[in-house]
């Protein structure tokens, strides 16, 4: 009972977060610089901060990750960290020669109020960014937003890199928001089979799921190039997935290149996913071809074969808006009851949003922006679930309650597979619900008594 | 829409020669929004006829991450729209990071946006421009014309002489300009003569001469500027014309900052002046 401390008892709590449910801005700033090719990631702040996003990252995804750091010391602190950067970014040019280097700030260089575009064109006056060369830079600081913040912030900075030429490229730039490497492969793959050409920004499949060749690479193969990202302003229109994570860069590529942009949900579950694949079948004219209609009815089959195991189950679910919201309305259509929800990230929509999809349910609902784990647990305590959705840290409360956990989301520190397996599309709606029955029926099969302990399920 | 920001010592009288101006913009039919990035959050009390406004800091303290825009703003004289960025209480936290915070979430919640149709944006900044926060005002994209408010004393001009090198860093990689000096006497010897010839060292002009005058000083009693005070004192007549000369100003530069040993000869010279 490692979490027996906690009360089930809820009181008020206006100043204190306890098991937070999200993490650093920088991790989200650096998780999208390395979707980009030859990219490294620079931390604008103190050394710690940049070894502690880095063990962040490769702890989810069991890869090497490269990034630089300003390293400030006091005098940087009092005289701000221009000198340190200008520095840096001569010698990672000179040392490493990365396309591109991301920068992000930290909380540190942030109160300073260091300016990274104003010091980034004093690189550029002195000529510290060889031809041909970038930089890129977002502002990340931790005391506000999440994780999501940051990576929505650097995916900004992305858009920034178009150059439009003012003819159409005849692509359709997807931003498909902080999905696992896996998931953006499965994403190409989806726009493929439907037959539109892409920019997907970022894109970090082949590069934090790469093969063991017994080679290292510094950049890896993957990554969306600057070629493209520049080329983004002269596509067709954008499709940004997730209000969260991607909506920023969308809506400014719509504002400053006039790239008109459709916000629509992560394509996660079987409805997103139909949006989606509609939105890109709009966009190219096209009618849905017949594999893909397959890959949805075998899911549609799933469902409904196993809809009785799904009926009524109470679920408790935490992590990053985008991908909640898909969750949620996911789990409403084949009937079950997402009754707790909690994210770390802030935003009131993300209630609303929660609201809407469960209404209908006929459950009493739990949902909180801004929220901790802290909190949902009290919740399972006062109306106990019969799953939890949650990345590793609700292995305690899984723990604690005795309750069957579907580890997604990020971080997943424990266990393996979300680099190479996707969770979107219709076959990533297989293999959620392979999961999810998985825990459910394990479960059954260890508590139901031997009179009731069944062969076939 | 012009966006402009007010430097100068602390105690010069940014806010009252800004909020006065702003008066006289009004007049001249522009549509304005005053900022004031200072944690005493004073600077928007004579358009206000008081410190009425809760600052955006305030806000953000009591009610959370979700601030709407009719939160923190509230209209003042003529029109203008009144925004305070406040602070920490004195001695605690960090308010440059406070204008940070406050500037980045006006932009957010579209307080510049094209359909508020402003003309104006003042930016009215505590004392010097001594750290990353203080100088957010002039960060590329933010304000783009900066008026020193200076006098004939020494550490006025010493503090503008620094916040021109404020000024000089970020205009090298910005379009930030300084647009000129505003002189708000206080009665020294050859006061104008010495700003003016200050003024051409730094590259740049002596915009307008405020005289001294009780009048100012008895609006401010009243919690009102000089023009809505008594539209017809010659001291109104003084602001009118510095913002006419603001709103027909075309000369923005960058400035060209000296060394501590020319602006003492400089002072001398004046100085030894009156002396003789």
């Amino acid at each position: 009972m490692l979490l027996r401390h906690t009360p089930k008892e809820i009181t008020e709590r206006k100043a204190l977060t306890i098991n937070p449910a999200k993490t650093c801005q920088p991790i989200g700033a650096m998780y999208a610089a390395l979707g980009v090719h030859g990219c490294l990631p620079h931390s604008h702040g103190s050394q710690g901060c940049c070894a502690y996003h880095r063990s962040a990252l490769t702890r989810h995804y069991k890869e090497p990750v490269s990034a630089s750091t300003s390293s400030f010391t006091e005098g940087a602190s009092v005289f701000g960290g221009q000198a340190n950067m200008l520095q840096a970014i001569n010698n990672i040019f000179t040392v490493y020669n990365p396309e591109v280097i991301a920068v992000h700030t930290t909380c540190l260089s942030e109160t300073i109020g260091d300016d990274l575009p104003q010091i980034k064109k004093k690189a550029e006056t002195e000529g510290k960014i060889p031809a041909g060369k970038h930089v890129i830079s977002a502002s990340t600081p931790s005391y506000s937003g999440s994780h999501v913040t940051g990576f929505s912030n650097m995916v900004k900075a992305m858009a920034d890199m178009a150059e439009p030429t003012g003819k159409k490229n005849g692509k359709v730039n997807i931003i498909p928001g902080w999905v696992e490497p896996a998931d953006m492969e499965e994403i190409k793959r989806l726009t493929s089979m439907v037959g539109v050409q892409t920019i997907l920004f970022p894109d970090t499949s082949g590069v934090l799921n790469g093969p063991l060749s017994g080679e290292y690479k510094m950049f890896p193969d993957g990554g969306t190039t600057v070629a493209e990202l520049k080329s983004s302003g002269d596509s067709i229109g954008t499709l940004a997935l997730g209000e969260w994570c991607s909506a920023d860069a969308a809506r400014f590529l719509d504002k400053a290149h006039k790239v008109p942009c459709s916000v629509l949900d992560m394509p996660f579950g079987l409805k997103a996913t139909d949006r989606f694949i509609d939105a890109l079948r709009t966009v190219a004219g096209v009618t849905v071809p017949d594999e893909l209609s397959m890959e949805r009815g075998q899911l549609v089959d799933l469902i409904s074969d196993m809809h009785q195991y799904f009926y009524k189950k109470k679920v408790a679910l935490a992590g990053d808006p985008d991908q909640l919201i898909a969750m949620t309305e996911f789990l409403v259509s084949i009937d079950m009851c997402p009754v707790h929800i909690v994210t770390g990230t802030p935003g009131k929509k993300f209630e609303k949003r929660i609201r809407e999809i469960t209404k209908d349910m006929g459950c009493e609902v739990n949902v909180k922006a801004k929220g901790d784990l802290f909190q949902l647990h009290q919740w399972i305590k006062n109306e106990p679930v019969d799953l939890l959705i949650c990345n590793t840290y609700g292995k305690y409360i899984a723990r604690d309650e005795d309750i069957p956990l579907v580890r997604w989301g990020f971080p997943i520190l424990d266990r393996q597979g979300h680099q190479y397996f996707p969770t979107v599309g219709y076959k990533g709606g297989l293999r959620l619900l392979e999961k999810i029955l998985g825990v459910i029926m394990d479960r059954k099969d260890r508590d139901d008594p031997e009179e009731t302990f069944e062969l076939v399920l | 829409m012009r966006k402009v920001a007010i430097y100068g010592k602390g105690g010069i009288g940014k806010s009252t020669t800004t909020q006065n101006t702003v008066a006289g913009l009004v007049e001249l039919g522009r549509k304005i929004m005053v900022v004031g990035c200072d944690p005493k959050a004073d600077s928007t009390r004579l358009l206000l006829g008081g410190l009425a406004q809760k600052s955006v800091l305030d806000t953000l303290r009591e009610e959370g991450e979700d601030v709407e825009l009719d939160d923190i703003r509230k209209e003042g004289y003529g029109g203008t729209w009144c925004v305070e960025s406040g602070g920490p209480e004195p001695g605690v936290g960090c308010a440059g990071r406070g204008i940070i915070t406050s500037i980045n979430m006006l932009e957010s919640l579209g307080a510049y946006e094209d359909s508020e149709a402003l003309d104006y944006a003042f930016y009215d900044v505590l004392g010097d421009v001594v750290c990353g926060g203080f100088a957010m005002p002039i960060r590329d994209g933010k304000a783009e014309e900066i008026y020193i408010v200076v006098s004939g004393e020494m550490m006025a001009m010493y503090a503008a002489n620094n916040i021109s090198k404020g000024i000089v860093k970020f205009a090298q990689s910005g379009s930030v300009r300084l647009g000129g000096l505003i002189c708000n006497s206080r009665a020294v010897d050859n006061e104008a003569e010495m700003i003016e010839k200050f003024a051409a060292k730094l590259g740049t002009k002596m915009i307008h001469f405020v005289p001294r005058h009780n009048d100012v000083q008895r609006a401010e009693i009243n919690r009102k500027t000089v023009i809505e005070w008594k539209p017809e004192v010659p001291q109104a007549e003084v602001y009118r014309e510095l913002a006419k000369a603001i709103d027909e100003n075309k000369d923005f530069v960058i400035p060209t900052p000296m060394e501590i040993e020319v602006l003492e000869e400089l002072l001398m010279e004046y100085g030894l002046m009156q002396a003789a």
